[in-house]
């Protein structure tokens, strides 16, 4: 007799029946009607009409009928709030049984039942079980705290079951510690600040204990909590490292990666001269290449994680490349992250090797392996320059199979291999030309634009090729159009006489027919350039270019040292926080590795610093603004020319420089000058913003660019609440900074009065911010130009950019600032009104509105009162206007003025909102929809002001 | 943790559903169905996070399981688990199917809510679960036998006992490879095997149900007490596959062997078992004690007669005592009862390939290809190879082919695009050579042939890493039975892994 049968049942009187064997006398029967109505539950039919019938068969002695009945219980409660009820006495009852396999399957099924009417009857048999002599009811009643907390907190800390929770880590089954960490750790995750999980030395013993006893998914639950305590000292974090190291050689690969964690942890506190260290950086080698041979889908796990273990620790793993060689057969997953490993791990030692199989993965299937490959084969070059000559050589090689994508791969990567090796390679410029005509993806044809541009005086025919690209110039992507305009303003300066025509072509092309403002604003700035100084544009345009780093793809490193303490877990394998994909408050703690301990014998010997991460300098990385950004803590403080955006290679042209260009530029270009090419009076300094080079005295024009910006726009009238005083001068050694926030002409401001209260100068401002919720980051460097001598105050207005790294804070709208002089760095935070981020172009199409109001799901809905505000609709509809808050349409129900508004946040998110204003009574109602609920409360806080002010 | 867990056949019709966390909808169920089963290029990661929700994946045949989460889980853990989960279906009722999922899906609703407590893996050994779960697997009809379900190694086993693992032994593999440690035992094997090992009625006593308790929770969760056999005997199979990437030109590119050591015991009471192998670190560390060295003696198959092997990197079943292993590198432990995988280890030194692939390929003109290629096999001539195929692949544009080869036989699988040449036996030191011709259709394409490695397969019956069983000590102080008593067996079977030579 099988169980499928139940499947098939699809008659019309179903329930009907169904209802009648449920209440037959017969055992048999009614458990034969409680898998039928399993079954249709499983395939999503809906049998809760059934509640009342089978509740009625949970008072049984068999087993097996009484799992059954829980089973369809733990589905249908929630729906069935008041009847659930019935199920109470039965559950309080089944706590008490003899058989402790009742007892346990009853707390844990009246666990999973989330009615609040019957949490309350659980917590009395909660307690007795949490103390039931049986291991197997208090392991489960363990897990059963955790479940009651995710329902209702306050609930489980006033019952004091946290501390019974506590108090099972010092129990004597270790399956019960086990359940009982993994519990206290989802619910510390939620309270970041409570001394929940107080994890001493004592209570590190406890669970080193049970480690060595409990099954391996204890083993796992303990782990991983080891892995948030943070020994006292480097002895400490020894002796915890001895006691995990045996983990590395258990089956379940899930314990090694935790252990790995811990391990990759505490090292960080060991003295990098100590015998132990070396010994403990030999024992995760092999583990980590067994991890290899597991099922591919942990094998992906493994390599993910393994991938940010090299960037951290390159030493363990530099011997075993060829693990890491791809099989045929692997799937295309492992396959990718193998090659990712094999050139982090690219060294003169192995590099044959390692293009040897280059060169047999570019011949393979998979469209993005092959890419890959080919990409892998320029990053060796760059690399490991010794083998840069090879890896040409295999380039071309690809090249003549003429496969499209290898070809156009290549020739992007042999762009970057020019601007490593500069004058070394060029032979080969004949070759690529021949390929002209295949390349159709913007990202070679960029690269190969770029090539011409760049050895234009070597290609006899330079001005041909770039004319047939020019020809379909509307059609090309942004970044083909950008670079086509530099190559040839380059060509121009290159070969002026023959080229005029083209130019000119090329440049009434961007500033006259195009709609791209980056592509519009690198026009007229080439023009200006070109008709008032030759001289200076050939040294802005053709200036030496610094040369490409190493490694590229490298992980930023506060986020790498987050990431390895989250080993194993997704974090590690998205390679992202989970505040990046986790919602709520879990998760969004962010983890950091310690520093390392033993100070005194550990400054002596240079190695030892760079372990604790902290003075590392981040690496040099192919200029991508998130990169360089780092944590405030991690980084010097310089000012930003130094750390903003650096020379960019001419693929990332529209990369920082012309991001903070876009607002101020286009308002001023387009308000004033109309399409004229006309010189404006000042505008010679903003040309040398180019990404060519970009340096320090450069950004005094850009900011006046800024200034006259701000002039000449319209005065928008947008909120700005009053400065405040941000830094007392009792903290900072005698500065004091006020200041506000402000959006002008589409900038974002952060307007400052540094007042020197102290007795000497001060001199050499900057200022940088901690990574925020949205963003927010200087757009150019702090403009205080002279020395400020004692008792002097000078205003200062730092206009903002939102393309920096991004976290969420707590609240959204905080912002950590820190402000360097030359007597020292201060820190302090403060917040802004999230109307500042309201951008112009939020104003939502009518039909748009009503349809993402009602495709947005009603929970993502907030309501708020506006209490004591005396203003009628239409100005408040103004006034919140001149903020960026749009009013799409206006009702008027029973003298009730309902107005509905769209307002769009600078990272995309939009905010939808309804007013309702009744005449006469000066409390307002905002009902807020988002897809991005968190939102809500800052934009409430922002309307009371606005609409306040 | 994880939130839910889907069990869908290959339509993604859904079979099983537990759902253990709230923040898990069901339209969690079909945004899996929509984003990946049915998503129509192949799946590029084994993880999806679809609108903030996770999903973790593995396929079994048709069947997919995916295990959902919107938190920041131990993704390790969870593929952990699934696979734990497969192993504890497989051995309730044999092959994941639909149809066995379909006939057992209360057993599998009753186990989720076991193993899984919201979210947290609970004791998932199956000869625990056994003891206190109420539904029995249902088999299909064909299920005569399990198969093992790891891939690397397909190994059968019955179900029941001794008898007729013994018999497909005798089958597969010359006797010789095959001894006894305990002095002179009969190759009969016992007719009484107990076959308690059934799961029991649901307990009633006390004593019973907190005995079970305390098992399931306890130290010792993957046995229980009280097993009583009339013969006590155990076998010791150590299954290796060997693993090898060479050139062209015979350069070894990449060589490794894993193993694994599968124990099935059939012992009385809780008892304590010691087991020693050929580890370099261990016979050295006796040799400087001046202990004889045993290993040499017993060298009895293998290719060569080294004495002892250096291991990369081992890992044991979690009945194993690890920090003991890692202070004495001794490998003690009280073993499950039944089959179960005592350990995995991997060497990649002195590995013995037992075959050696010689290529060559030759292009003559744009519409044929001639290939040819020699195996030698490379091992004592006294033992023999099994189940002997190479795999030649051949061009997608190929319009025929012509073999000819000295032994075994070849043929042109046009739906593989390969040449399969099998030979059925071949004894150590001989060589083999086959030629083929195969004519091309003239093509356009400008893209190169991508000449795919010739792989291999074969069995043999030795360690290609030369490990080798010293012993295996069995000690149960409260019964009345000795080491001597136990009936001990063990058997070598190398089998190739991925075992490729680019032509």
């Amino acid at each position: 007799m099988t169980d499928s049968k139940y499947f098939t049942t699809t008659k019309k009187g179903e329930i009907f029946e169904l209802k009648a064997e449920l209440n037959s006398d017969k055992k048999e029967k009614k458990k034969e009607a409680v898998k039928k109505v399993i079954a249709s539950m499983t395939v999503g039919k809906d049998v809760s009409a059934l509640f009342p019938d089978v509740v009625n068969c949970m008072q049984t002695d068999n087993l097996e009928l009484k799992k059954l009945v829980y089973l369809y219980l733990m589905n249908y409660a929630k729906s069935q709030p008041d009847m659930a009820i019935m199920a109470v006495n039965t559950f309080v009852k089944d706590c008490e049984d003899p058989n402790p396999l009742i007892r346990a399957l009853a707390v844990r099924t009246m666990g999973c039942i989330r009615v609040d009417k019957i949490t309350e009857y659980l917590c009395e048999p909660l307690r007795k079980c949490l103390k039931d002599e049986d291991p197997y009811v208090r392991k489960t009643a363990a897990v059963c705290v955790a479940k009651l907390h995710d329902i209702n907190a306050q609930l489980v800390e006033d019952q004091g079951f946290l501390d019974t929770l506590k108090d099972l880590i010092s129990d004597s089954n270790p399956m019960v510690v086990a359940n009982a960490v993994a519990a206290l750790s989802e619910i510390a995750e939620s309270h970041p600040n409570s001394n929940l999980l107080d994890l001493n030395p004592q209570t590190i013993n406890k669970l080193l204990t049970a480690l060595n006893e409990c099954t391996e998914w204890g083993q796992i639950f303990i782990l991983d909590c080891l892995a948030n305590y943070t020994p006292r000292d480097d002895r400490e974090s020894q002796s915890i490292c001895e006691r995990v190291t045996p983990r590395l050689s258990h089956a379940n690969s899930a314990v090694v990666l935790s252990a790995v964690k811990v391990l990759m942890k505490f090292m960080e506190m060991l003295p990098k001269d100590l015998d132990y260290y070396g010994t403990l950086l030999k024992k995760l080698a092999p583990p980590l290449v067994t991890l290899l041979s597991a099922e591919p889908e942990l094998q992906y796990v493994a390599l993910r994680n393994i991938n940010l273990i090299v960037q951290r620790r390159p030493e363990i793993l530099k011997h075993e490349m060829k693990v890491f060689f791809v099989k045929y057969n692997d799937p295309i997953y492992v396959k990718l992250e193998k090659l990712d490993i094999m050139i982090r791990l690219a060294s003169q030692a192995n590099i044959a090797q390692v293009l040897a199989e280059l060169k047999e993965y570019a011949t393979e299937v998979d469209v993005d392996f092959v890419r890959k490959a080919v990409r892998a084969i320029g990053r060796c070059a760059i690399k490991v320059e010794q083998s840069a000559e090879r890896c040409v050589s295999t380039l071309l090689d690809l090249i003549q199979t003429k496969v499209n994508y290898v070809v156009q791969e290549a020739i992007v990567v042999i762009k970057d291999i020019f601007r490593k090796y500069p004058n070394k390679y060029e032979s080969v410029i004949a070759t690529l030309c021949e390929n002209l005509d295949s390349l159709d993806e913007p990202e070679a044809r960029a690269a190969m634009i770029w090539i011409v541009g760049e050895y234009a005086e070597r290609i006899d025919n330079a001005d041909e090729l770039l004319e047939s690209f020019l020809e379909g110039f509307h059609d090309e992507s942004t970044q083909v159009q950008l670079q086509l305009l530099t190559a040839i303003v380059k060509l121009f300066l290159k070969k002026p006489t023959e080229t005029q025509e083209l130019v000119q072509q090329v440049l009434s092309l961007a500033t006259q027919d195009s709609d791209n403002p980056d592509l519009r604003d690198r026009g007229y700035i080439y023009w200006r350039l070109l008709s008032t100084d030759p001289v200076a544009a050939k040294e802005v345009v053709l200036a030496e270019k610094p040369l490409i780093s190493e490694e590229t793809d490298l992980i930023e490193p506060t986020l790498l040292e987050e990431l390895i303490c989250h080993i194993g877990t997704l974090a590690s394998v998205y390679h992202k926080p989970p505040s990046a994909f986790v919602e709520g408050s879990r998760g969004v703690q962010h983890k950091r590795l310690p520093g390392s301990a033993g100070s005194g014998e550990s400054v002596d010997s240079p190695d030892t610093g760079s372990a604790a991460g902290v003075s590392e300098a981040p690496p040099a990385v192919i200029p991508s603004q998130g990169d360089l950004l780092g944590d405030l803590l991690n980084l010097d403080l310089t000012p930003p020319t130094a750390t903003g955006p650096p020379p960019a290679p001419s693929s990332g042209m529209q990369m920082g420089a012309m991001d903070l260009l876009g607002g101020g530029l286009d308002s001023l270009l387009g308000g004033d000058l109309g399409g004229s090419p006309a010189m404006g009076a000042g505008f010679g300094a903003p040309a040398a913003a180019m990404p060519a080079s970009f340096s320090a005295p450069v950004s005094g024009g850009l900011d006046d660019l800024f200034d006259l910006g701000g002039g000449v726009g319209m005065p928008m009238g947008a909120y700005s609440p009053p400065k405040t005083v941000w830094l007392p001068a009792m903290k900072a050694k005698g500065l004091e900074i006020s200041g506000t926030f402000a959006r002008r002409a589409g900038v974002i401001q952060m307007e400052m009065t540094l007042t020197n209260k102290a007795m000497s100068v001060m001199t050499d401002f900057a200022i940088q911010f901690n990574r925020n919720s949205f963003g927010l980051a200087p757009a150019g460097p702090l403009q205080v130009l002279t020395p400020l001598s004692p008792n002097q105050s000078i205003e200062v207005a730092l206009p903002l950019s939102t393309v920096g790294p991004v976290m969420k804070m707590e609240p959204l709208s905080n912002l950590q600032v820190a402000v360097k002089n030359n007597i020292d760095v201060f820190y302090f935070s403060c917040q802004y009104p999230i109307s500042m981020l309201f951008v112009e172009d939020g104003k939502m199409e009518r039909q748009v509105f009503l349809a993402t109001w009602k495709d947005i799901p009603n929970d993502n809905e907030s309501q708020f009162q506006i209490k004591d505000c005396h203003l009628s609709s239409d100005a408040a509809s103004n006034k919140l206007q001149g903020s960026n808050v749009f009013t799409i349409a206006k009702r008027t129900v029973e003298g009730q003025d309902m107005l509905y508004q769209s307002m769009k946040l600078t990272n995309g998110i939009w905010v939808l909102a309804e007013l309702r204003v009744q005449a006469g009574n000066p409390n307002y109602t905002v009902s807020l929809k988002c897809r991005a609920p968190e939102v809500s409360q800052c934009v409430f806080q922002s309307y009371e002001a606005m609409l306040k002010n | 943790m994880i939130g839910g867990l889907f069990i869908y056949n290959h339509k993604g019709e859904v079979l099983i559903s537990r759902v253990y966390r709230d923040d898990i909808g069901r339209n969690a169920v079909d945004a899996f169905r929509v984003n990946v089963i049915h998503a129509r290029q192949q799946v590029r990661s084994p993880v999806t996070n679809i609108a903030r929700t996770s999903f973790f994946h593995v396929k079994r045949s048709n069947i997919w399981l995916a295990a959902v989460t919107k938190q920041n889980v131990n993704a390790a853990m969870v593929f952990e688990f699934l696979y734990k989960m497969c192993d504890v279906m497989t051995a309730y009722f044999g092959k994941i199917s639909e149809e066995n999922i379909k006939n057992n899906f209360v057993l599998i609703y009753e186990l989720l809510d076991e193993i899984l407590d919201f979210g947290y893996p609970q004791n998932s050994e199956t000869g625990a679960l056994k003891t206190f779960i109420t539904q029995q697997g249902i088999k299909g009809q064909h299920q005569v036998i399990n198969i093992t379900h790891c891939s690397s190694v397909r190994f059968i086993v019955s179900a029941c006992g001794a008898v007729p693992y013994l018999l497909s032994a005798l089958l597969m593999i010359p006797l010789h490879t095959f001894f006894l440690f305990s002095a002179f035992s009969a190759y009969q094997p016992s007719p009484f095997v107990s076959s308690d090992t059934v799961s029991l009625p649901v307990p009633q006593t006390k004593e019973e149900q907190s005995q079970i308790t305390s098992q399931v929770t306890g130290q010792i969760g993957w046995r229980r007490e009280g097993i009583k056999y009339r013969r006590n005997e155990l076998f010791l199979d150590v299954l290796e596959s060997v693993n090898l990437l060479m050139s062209p030109q015979g350069q070894v590119l990449s060589a490794h062997v894993s193993g694994r050591v599968v124990m099935k015991s059939y012992l009385s009471g809780m008892p304590e078992c010691k087991f020693g192998m050929n580890d370099k670190i261990v016979i050295d560390k006796q040799g400087k004690g001046g202990a004889s060295d045993e290993a040499g003696k017993s060298d009895l198959g293998g290719g060569s007669g080294k004495q002892s092997i250096a291991i990369d990197d081992c890992t044991f079943h979690q009945c194993v005592r690890l920090s003991k292993f890692d202070s004495e590198r001794s490998i003690s432990f009280i073993p499950p009862d039944g089959e179960y995988e005592l350990m995995r280890y991997r060497t990649t030194k002195d590995i013995i390939l037992p075959f050696r692939v010689i290529p060559l390929v030759r292009e003559v003109g744009r519409t044929k290809l001639e290939v040819k290629v020699v195996i030698k096999s490379n091992f004592k001539p006294s033992l023999l190879a099994q189940k002997i195929e190479v795999r030649i692949p051949t061009p997608l544009n190929t319009s025929g082919v012509q073999v000819i080869c000295m032994k075994g036989k070849a043929k042109y699988k046009a739906s593989e695009n390969a040449i399969v040449w099998k030979i059925k036996r071949m004894a150590g030191m001989k060589e083999s050579q086959i030629s083929a011709e195969i004519e091309l259709l003239p093509t356009n394409d400008k893209k190169k042939w991508a000449r795919p490695p010739i792989s291999m397969n074969f069995e043999v019956p030795f360690a290609p890493s030369g490990l080798k069983v010293r012993y295996l000590k069995v000690f149960e102080s409260k019964l009345n039975y000795s080491d001597h008593d136990v009936i001990k067996w063990v058997r070598y079977i190398g089998r190739s892994g991925i075992y490729e030579t680019r032509c």
